[in-house]
């Protein structure tokens, strides 16, 4: 069976599974609709978080990402599980206990203001839509390749079946597919990255085929870090960037995790406080299983393209470079005529390729070997090769020679990954219009019928603004990820912990710790990348920090700012008082 | 206010005579924070410190029986087994700490 065909399969099988989960768990109130009536077993709900968590992002990008970045990639693997330690340590019980719906149900309440809610909800807002779109486009992107349909119709069938099952199941349908989403994409993540190991280091378990010493007394680690100092590109296992910054990033992640709306809030759906703690440690430990994988595929493809790719000729290079070069993720330009594929450090022309088209017809202009031309300056550098960073997950099936089955699940895997997060990014959007703007503001006297209802319009309404940005995506949607953890660290996460941990923290000090916060972290990023982004190099940061790291200093500022304002204003009332000590205890108290 | 009419309601003033109870939780939390506080830093020491600003210095060594350089391994693999280990690690301390001190959720009906 072709590849193609295998694809629809195991799209069409994975699809009905979700469909049929969503019709069998739909949601019957609102609060089967927000918090999936407080039933959910903690193991199903580290699944589900998990699924929620990992993104098309996570699954397609970061194996290629850290594959380039070497031991760079760190920042992305403990970033995004160092948090997770912080919410079940610092948020989930109390939040858990609190019980109600959405976290600015719990800023609302605990500071006393509809101005704190709503500083919440336009974050909550912002921050998920921000996400939504990459996740979209991811499906469109996994389509388009794989099906060979239009991007816009893969955004159509995508936005087509997460409208079905987050409006009709609400929170409900949404936990019980994520459960099932989650074991396709571990299963899709895992099944090549064994076949790699299996080839490259003589081990089934990835995690340790790295550092296993091979007959020649080398580990793969150490042969990789011999390829990589002789083509220039330095040691894979060395920290290349400034560590300051590393820190920064690394910290603003993790806090920024630990912010994120769509996360936090499924630590509502626990029964109990103590299965919100444990939740959070299954949680880890599905997303640990993904994310101890994804370096080993990264040294895997790198070692793999190091030593098929520099000094080949294009001629008698492997088949696959032909393939996404055809695709336009992988371009190459002879800058010295020789025929050879030159690979060194730097940009081989400026920008993303722009291949040129034969004069009258629609095919590509070849080069005198065969390859398909650019258009695009040249820059100073020897480096010829343009490799896009995310077709590493999604190529290395070919690259290693596996079954057609096995390239259809890594589709079918990037399509679970991209839907299951965008599914929670949306419930967070609805619940935010419906519960806290609808019921919370404006109409607080709103029937349960009617705010499900609301709830219902709004995932719809959310559903089909993301799809269109995932059809006509924003040049900018990598560089505004960056702000969504940017905000939830430095507004989100300071706020809750001084909630939970500060009897003193008011109103008046909590909000404007929090537009302190989200000010600093959003002028910053808005000058480096938007304004002034020639000047967004080490020379010019504050403190060292790249705009990706901000958020820690964000966090910051919101703690000076907070922390004076409060202890010169009113301490919180008595019932708020009493509110601190009840989410500080388990049990009723 | 609307929102604080509502706190007020979910949260009333407490029967009287409840005093000693109000130090027991008092005594319940601080013993919290001291582990949370313990936890905190051992999750910063494997990843900040472990994994970046003393891995270059590790680098020097093999985690043993393999050619995993040892900061590499604390920054991509070993500080992502800690953090799940220390989630379980307080999992397991404040279910012991909510029955020593009758907050847990099976006490009560």
């Amino acid at each position: 069976m072709s590849v193609q065909a295998w694809t629809f399969l195991l799209v069409g099988v994975t699809f009905a599974l979700y469909i049929a989960i969503a019709i069998i768990s739909r949601a019957r109130s609102t609060r089967d609709f927000y918090v999936a009536d407080k039933e959910v077993h903690p193991i199903a709900n580290g699944m589900a978080t998990a699924a929620d968590w990992m993104s098309a992002a996570s699954f397609i990008g970061m194996a290629g990402l850290i594959s380039f970045l070497g031991a760079d990639g760190a920042v992305y693997l403990m970033g995004w599980t160092g948090g997770y330690v912080l919410l079940a340590l610092l948020l989930a019980p109390y939040l858990r206990k609190f019980g109600r719906f959405t976290v600015p149900d719990f800023i609302g309440d605990r500071y006393e203001a509809k101005t704190a809610r709503m500083v919440a909800v336009v974050c909550a807002i912002f921050i998920s839509f921000t996400y939504v779109a990459g996740q979209m486009r991811g499906v469109g992107i996994v389509f388009s390749r794989f099906l060979e349909v239009d991007i816009a119709i893969g955004v159509v069938i995508g936005m087509a079946l997460v409208f079905f099952y987050a409006v009709l199941g609400g929170m409900k349908g949404i936990t019980y597919t994520q459960v099932a989403q989650y074991c396709v994409l571990i299963f899709a993540f895992l099944v090549p990255a064994i076949f790699l190991s299996l080839m490259f280091a003589d081990t089934a378990i990835p995690q340790l085929g790295l550092g296993r010493m091979g007959e020649d007394g080398q580990s793969l680690l150490q042969r990789l870090d011999g390829i990589s100092t002789e083509l220039g590109f330095g040691a894979y296992t060395e920290y290349q960037g400034s560590l300051i910054n590393i820190a920064a990033i690394t910290a603003a992640l993790m806090l920024g995790t630990a912010g994120l709306p769509h996360v936090i809030i499924r630590f509502y759906t626990v029964r109990k406080v103590r299965d919100a703690r444990s939740s959070a440690g299954w949680a880890l430990l599905f997303i640990a299983i993904l994310y101890t994988t994804a370096p080993a595929i990264a040294v895997f493809s790198r070692t793999n393209l190091l030593q098929s790719i520099p000094g080949t000729a294009y001629v008698d290079a492997p088949e696959w470079l032909g393939t996404w070069e055809d695709v336009g993720l992988i371009a190459w330009k002879d800058h010295d005529q020789d025929g050879i594929i030159t690979y060194a450090p730097g940009q081989p022309f400026k920008g993303k390729p722009d291949f040129e088209e034969t004069p009258g017809s629609q095919t590509a202009a070849r080069g005198t070997s065969g390859e398909r031309l650019v258009s695009n300056a040249d820059t100073d550098g020897t480096n010829e090769l343009y490799v896009d960073r995310d077709i590493m997950v999604l190529a290395n099936p070919e690259i290693a020679g596996l079954p057609n089955w096995v390239t259809a699940l890594v589709a079918a895997g990037g399509l679970a990954a991209a839907l299951s997060t965008a599914a929670g990014l949306l419930l967070v959007i609805s619940s935010a219009v419906s519960h806290d703007l609808l019921k919370g503001t404006i109409m607080p006297g709103i029937s349960e019928k009617r705010e499900l209802f609301a709830a219902r319009i709004a995932a719809g309404g959310a559903v089909v603004i993301a799809g269109l940005i995932g059809i006509w995506p924003p040049d900018y949607v990598a560089a505004i990820v960056a702000f969504a953890f940017g905000l939830a660290a430095s507004s989100f996460f300071p706020a809750i912990v001084m909630g939970i941990f500060s009897r003193r923290m008011n109103g008046p000090g909590a909000i404007s710790g929090m537009i302190a916060g989200i000010v600093f972290t959003t002028a910053y990023i808005l000058w480096f990348k938007f304004i002034e982004p020639g000047s967004n190099n080490p020379d010019n940061w504050w403190f060292g920090i790249s705009p990706e790291g901000i958020g820690v200093i964000g966090m910051l500022v919101n703690f000076a700012v907070a922390i004076p304002i409060a202890a010169l204003t009113k301490p919180p009332s008595e019932p708020v008082q009493r509110l601190i000590e009840d989410i500080r205890i388990p049990g009723d108290s | 206010m609307a929102t604080a009419a509502r706190v007020h309601d979910l949260y009333p003033v407490p029967m009287a005579g409840r005093s000693n109870h109000g130090q027991n939780q008092q005594a319940y939390f601080r013993a919290n924070l001291i582990r949370i506080f313990i936890l905190l830093l051992i999750w910063a020491f494997v990843s900040f410190g472990c994994g970046i600003f003393m891995a270059p210095w590790l680098n020097q060594w093999y985690l043993p029986g393999t050619g995993y350089p040892l900061g590499f391994w604390f920054a991509q693999q070993g500080s992502i087994y800690v953090f799940v280990i220390l989630i379980f690690i307080y999992v397991v301390l404040m279910k012991r700490l909510d029955r020593r001190y009758g907050v847990s959720e099976d006490d009560q009906a």
